[in-house]
């Protein structure tokens, strides 16, 4: 029972509790689905890593270069087809569109509650709540006439604008519903670019998210965000931080860290293939996200990441950058062994991976004894029935490759030790 | 395979000038090509030393002729010490790092002294005195491509050298410095490659093109001649300065000649020079070009068509083909008969003898060489039916984009392969081309016939379904046949297997409605269920009970519901046949889809397939209800747009008024098309376009739509189209116009053709089509690359666990619980099904 997947011997409990069946029976089950998933394993040597990268990127001539869709039933923009698979793989420090789905905990699953958060989440600029702005240039500053009625209803007053408007080396002064903006230096030529950064700047909410939608799903309501903020979200009060989700990989890993990342480029990668309608087995993301958080952070599929970093000189040499990598390694005197597949494909080598893996040489049983199937040239080494004889391959006896096989063969039993 | 040795390491270093010079057979002094005469200078960079690169002749080095010599290197001693130009920036950081008197590395605390350091020493951190000596050290400065300052003081090729020599191994080895020497960096000695990698082509006149290293060797031997005899004569220094730029320039240029601040070096008639780095780089360079592309012998290519009637693993392959590629046969006491039979057929090309010596058959040298045939010969002989052979079309996305079939020779010139086969492959007989390969040894054939055959790969590892099913016109056969009211009786079901080319014995019965000729070649122990691609999607779903005759039902291997369509047996999507690979082995699965597919070719033939424009016409009420649905929500629009020029108009959340609007009015018009492909479903008549959506085989309901009642909206990267003259789409319509009509809305079917400007739409639509395709394949092209690139030595291990060529583990348990997709149901392990099919 062990044997078997997790996954599997739960379904199996459930079958057998569910149906009274007998100690023999039981076994005789076990034993077929024991078969059974030996029949469905992987053979060792399978070239997983090839079947992966064409299994995603096939389909992905298929994508459409469409780029926007709206999430669900939110009306989000988020990046999709081939563009997001591609920000997904080159890791992006950044999406295009990044967004949370953020879920409240139970006490706060009503409309008002769930208003009030999203209200909070979203990020209010002086743009949103300044009215009108004049540039008094004999003054030298910049008057901004403030939307008391909305600065009411955000629970602001102009007092409290002015705290946030903190430019570098400028004074801010309340007159009324008015708001002045000075700077410390007379300093007309960037009067005008400090008006346009006057109303960039930062007054409420949480930095980055642009926009926020509230929808019920499956009888609970959820926010759905533009922009993504993962740790300034979790301090705030009722939502349920245990459940938020971001699409923006590097945020994940840098605030939950990279099992999480590996869990969220997953759930992207799964989700923009399946938007398209193209069906592709999950293990072969899950490799590929595993292959790019091994090392603990996330590499990026390509010259800077993965690719870059491949250990055989060759490899990297055939992929981009050639006179970089060969030159580079002439200086450290590096040493490829010629271990991967590549390096092998260029010496006119057989690869090591599937049938090519093979140590073990077996003579042909009939053969045995037979000096002069042997010892015959090269070219005839090869025994050949007439016809096309379907019968299991024969593999020769060599003595060469033997020997330089055994000596592989043990390295890693060394190190081992 | 045998291997007699075997390459285990290579290893990488910098050329020193001894290695140069004891490899060489020949010390140029000469810039001369060949003399008076047309015969190579000796002393020059063609001397026949160096190799050999015309046929009959022979190497005065090792004597061999054209293909057995490599060819021998040569060199040049250089007047003055050059830069090597690829190593640029590590001269520069050398001369940095090192100390300008004692000429140890700066960085490295004198011994016994060592302190832990502070901080991590950057290459920007140097000490300015060295720790060794003590000595102040001054700056060094590099301005490309290849002059180095030391405090405004341009150093000396010389002086690099010098200082370089200085530096001890033991600090080099401690910076990583593993290659070799620093100051062979500095070239003394230039090697002169062999002939044989810059070969000379001579044209039809009788003239010598040489190669593009050749000339720059010319270049190089030249002024190093002249800077030589310049020194020698004790010129003045400007004159030896300019000179020694210009070899340094010849120099670099030879390596590489896409320098950033180096004019490029051109050929006479104005094409740049190939230096030996864009040799190597690039698609079409030595490293992707030849060494990971490599060119066969034995293959063809030629047009693909159909032909449903041999097996999804044959490949129908011309006369005229198999009558050029051949298959090596070793001649053995047991097959010498049958040898011998061959050379009687005139199906051997070529003969090897013992000897080695390949000698084409022709009638004249028949006889003999049969006579003298005996083991250790091999003959080179045509192909046959049965043979296995690699079939191949591009772009080879996937593995199942290269499968082996068996050979099937037939006349005319053209590939043939079963429709059945065209997904795994994307192929079409549009005018597809696809290749063939015919394997030279016993071990690749024995590799192919166990693991590339089609029948080993109707499962898809990408999803764990099947990828080869039926298509098109087979599925409309089946679906036809499956339906209910298909009533054969005996004479019509025997010609029905007779044109199927079915060789099966009828039970003893009257009439065999289409259920029960189905069941004939289905497993006894199949029990399945399933909903047909024929599914309404009825409100509530009667399941057996289906109206429509929607719900498949199969138990013990007989139909006992349902019409069987692309669900059922089609490529993708067929459940039965991903279902078969669990209760049969795979040539049992292959027969399945050989006989259904010829049993559905069949009987669409007998009953008669086709559509006309009549079959899109719907009933006079029909129209008038479609009418008034596209009328409604074109005026709904209108209103939309009234709402908009006054302003109270409802904003979607997160949108400007006008994106507002436009997505407001994309619905509208989006709901109404959708109605109508309501209305044309309830009434189009059950002729052969509604089967062919139906059942999968082609086309969908919306195509049936467009045809029929209304083309719908046409779009531009997702919206309505804006673009053309200002404010307007086409000068004929009112500035400011937003109506539908006037930005892509199509309103009328294409059975009752569009207006010009409806036409227009439609083409604009087709034509960003296009382009999308051609930008999706380039990007995705190039993703494949990177993500090949980075998986490409990932395989399974014997612990189960997924390493990396250099054994670091990605994961413990493959796929997190060893199931490969290609070998699983759906990408699941369906025991369940799995054993009550056993027990039932």
């Amino acid at each position: 029972m062990n044997t078997l997947p997790l996954k599997i011997r739960e379904e199996l409990d459930g079958y057998f509790t569910q149906n009274r069946l007998s100690e023999e029976k039981k076994r005789d089950i076990l034993n077929t689905v024991k078969i059974l998933y030996a029949k469905s394993s992987y053979d060792p040597e399978e070239p997983v890593g090839v079947v992966t990268a064409q299994s995603l990127s096939e389909p992905a001539t298929q994508m459409t270069m469409r780029t926007y869709h709206f999430a669900g039933t939110a009306g989000i923009q988020v990046t999709l087809g081939l563009p997001r698979m591609l920000e997904i793989f080159d890791a992006r420090r950044e999406p295009r569109t990044p967004t949370m789905t953020v879920y409240m905990k139970k006490d706060h699953q009503n409309i008002e509650d769930v208003r009030k958060i999203a209200s909070s989440l979203r990020e209010v600029k002086a743009k949103d709540v300044i009215l009108s702005t004049t540039t008094d240039l004999t003054e030298v500053q910049i008057r901004c006439k403030l939307d008391t009625k909305k600065l009411a209803s955000l629970g602001m007053d102009p007092q409290k604008v002015s705290k946030c408007v903190r430019l570098r080396n400028t004074e801010t002064l309340v007159e009324g519903d008015e708001l002045i903006v000075r700077p410390k230096k007379v300093d007309l030529k960037n009067l005008h670019k400090l008006k346009y950064s006057l109303l960039e700047s930062h007054v409420k909410g949480i930095r980055g998210i642009s926009q926020v939608v509230v929808t019920k799903e499956e009888g609970e309501w959820i926010i759905t965000t533009l922009g993504s903020n993962l740790k300034k979200v979790f301090e705030i009060e009722g939502v349920d931080y245990t459940r938020i989700v971001s699409n923006n990989i590097f945020e994940v890993l840098n605030v939950l860290g990279t099992e999480a990342a590996r869990n969220v480029i997953i759930k992207q990668a799964k989700y923009t293939l399946e938007e398209q309608g193209l069906g592709v087995d999950v293990r072969y993301i899950m490799l590929l996200a595993d292959l790019m958080t091994v090392e603990g952070h996330i590499r990026a599929i390509g010259r800077y990441g993965l690719s870059g970093q491949k250990a055989s000189v060759l490899v990297r040499a055939s992929f981009e950058e050639t006179k970089k990598h060969l030159t580079s390694a002439a200086i450290r005197g590096e040493k490829d062994d010629l271990r991967g597949t590549v390096e092998n494909i260029m010496m006119n080598q057989v690869a090591p991976i599937g049938t090519g893996a093979f140590t073990l040489v077996r003579r042909l049983p009939g053969l045995a004894g037979k000096k002069e199937w042997r010892e015959k040239p090269r070219r005839t080494a090869k025994p050949k029935k007439p016809k096309k004889t379907k019968k299991p391959a024969k593999i020769k006896k060599t003595r060469k490759p033997k020997k330089t096989r055994e000596r592989k063969a043990k390295k890693p039993r060394k190190k081992k030790k | 395979m045998i291997m007699t040795s075997k390459i285990s390491e290579i290893a990488f270093g910098i050329m020193s000038p001894q290695a140069i010079k004891s490899l060489a057979r020949v010390r140029v002094v000469s810039s001369d090509l060949y003399d008076a005469d047309g015969y190579p200078v000796e002393g020059g960079v063609m001397d026949p030393r160096l190799g050999v690169i015309d046929p009959g002749l022979h190497c005065r080095t090792c004597g061999g002729g054209i293909g057995e010599c490599m060819g021998h290197f040569g060199y040049l001693e250089l007047a003055k010490p050059v830069v090597h130009v690829l190593y640029t920036k590590t001269i520069y950081q050398l001369l940095r790092m090192t100390c300008r008197k004692c000429g140890r590395i700066l960085t490295i605390p004198p011994e016994g002294k060592e302190k832990k350091p502070k901080k991590k020493t950057s290459e920007k951190t140097v000490p300015s005195r060295c720790p060794h000596c003590k000595a102040q050290q001054k700056k060094i400065t590099f301005v490309k491509p290849y002059t180095y300052y030391e405090d405004k003081n341009e150093l000396s090729s010389e002086t690099i050298r010098g200082r370089f020599e200085q530096v001890p191994d033991k600090d080099l080895r401690k910076i990583g410095f593993r290659g070799g020497r620093p100051e062979w960096l500095m070239v003394t000695l230039f090697p002169i490659p062999p002939v044989t990698m810059r070969p000379s082509i001579t044209l039809e006149s009788g003239e010598r093109s040489e190669d593009d290293l050749t000339h720059k060797l010319v270049d190089v031997v030249r002024i190093n001649q002249s800077l030589k005899e310049n020194i020698d004569i004790g010129a003045p220094e400007f004159i030896l300065n300019d000179l020694w730029e210009l070899v340094q320039y010849h120099i670099s240029t030879y390596f590489d000649n896409e320098l950033t601040g180096v004019p490029l070096a051109r050929h006479r008639s104005g094409r740049p020079l190939k230096g030996l780095v864009q040799r190597l780089k690039a698609k079409e360079g030595r490293i992707r070009g030849n060494l990971l592309g490599k060119r066969v012998n034995f293959s063809a290519r030629t047009v693909i068509s159909p032909d449903p009637k041999i097996s999804i693993n044959e490949v129908g392959v011309p006369e005229t083909v198999a009558k050029e590629l051949t298959i090596p046969e070793y001649v053995t006491p047991p097959n010498i008969k049958y040898v011998k039979e061959l050379f009687g057929l005139d199906k051997i090309n070529y003969v090897v003898r013992a000897d080695g010596r390949r000698i084409k058959v022709t009638i004249e040298n028949k006889k003999e060489l049969m006579s003298n045939l005996g083991p250790d010969w091999i003959v080179e002989r045509q192909l046959h039916d049965g043979d296995i052979v690699l079939f191949n079309r591009q772009p080879s996305l996937h593995r199942i984009s290269i499968m082996a079939h068996r050979v099937r020779v037939m006349p005319h010139k053209t590939f043939r392969m079963n429709p059945s086969v065209c997904p795994p492959y994307n192929a079409d007989f549009d005018g597809d081309e696809m290749n063939l390969h015919a394997l030279q040894t016993q071990e690749s054939r024995t590799e192919a016939t166990f693991l590339m055959d089609v029948k080993h790969n109707i499962i898809s590892p990408k999803f764990g379904g099947p990828i080869i099913g039926l298509d098109l016109d087979q599925i409309s056969g089946i679906y036809i046949l499956t339906m209910k009211k298909t009533v054969l009786n005996r004479e019509e079901t025997a010609q029905l297997f007779s044109d199927a080319g079915i060789d099966i014995d009828l039970p003893d019965m009257e009439k065999f409605t289409g259920k029960e000729i189905f069941s004939f070649f289905l497993p006894k122990n199949l029990n399945i269920d399933f909903k047909a691609h024929a599914c309404r999607n009825c409100d509530t779903c009667k399941k057996q009970d289906c109206p429509y005759d929607c719900w498949v039902i199969i138990e013990k291997g007989i139909l006992k519901r349902g019409v069987v369509d692309k669900a059922g047996v089609g490529a993708e999507n067929g459940k039965i046949i991903g279902r078969l690979h669990r209760l049969v082995d795979n040539e049992n699965i292959k027969d399945f889809i050989d006989s259904y597919g010829r049993l559905g070719t069949a009987f669409l033939m007998k009953r008669g397939f086709s559509l006309g424009v009549s079959d899109l016409d719907l009933p006079d009420s029909a129209y008038k209800i479609i009418r008034e649905e596209i009328d409604k929500s074109v005026k709904e629009s209108h209103k939309l747009i009234n709402q908009y020029n006054k302003r109270e108009l409802t904003i979607l959340p997160g949108m400007t008024q006008e994106e507002s609007l436009e997505a407001q009015i994309m619905n509208v018009l989006a709901s109404g098309v959708s109605r109508v492909g309501d209305i044309v479903s309830e009434n189009i008549d059950n002729n052969d376009i509604f089967f062919m959506s139906s059942s999968g085989a082609k086309g969908s309901l919306i195509n049936t739509t467009q045809m029929a009642a209304v083309v719908g909206q046409e779009t531009i990267l997702g919206k309505r189209i804006k673009r053309g003259y200002l404010n307007r789409t086409l000068p004929h319509i009112k500035p400011h116009d937003l109506s539908p009509r006037s930005h892509g809305f199509v309103s009328k079917g294409f059975k009752h053709g569009l207006t010009p400007f409806e036409l227009f739409w439609n083409i604009m639509n087709g034509r960003e089509g296009l382009m999308d395709k051609s930008l999706r394949t380039r990007k995705s092209g190039y993703m494949q690359r990177r993500l090949v690139n980075a998986l490409q030595d990932l395989k399974v291990n014997y612990d189960g666990s997924i390493r990396n060529a250099h054994n670091q583990v990605v994961q413990f348990t493959a796929g997190e619980d060893m199931i490969d997709p290609s070998k699983s149901d759906w990408g699941n392990l369906d025991w369940r099904e799995f054993i009550e099919t056993q027990a039932g």
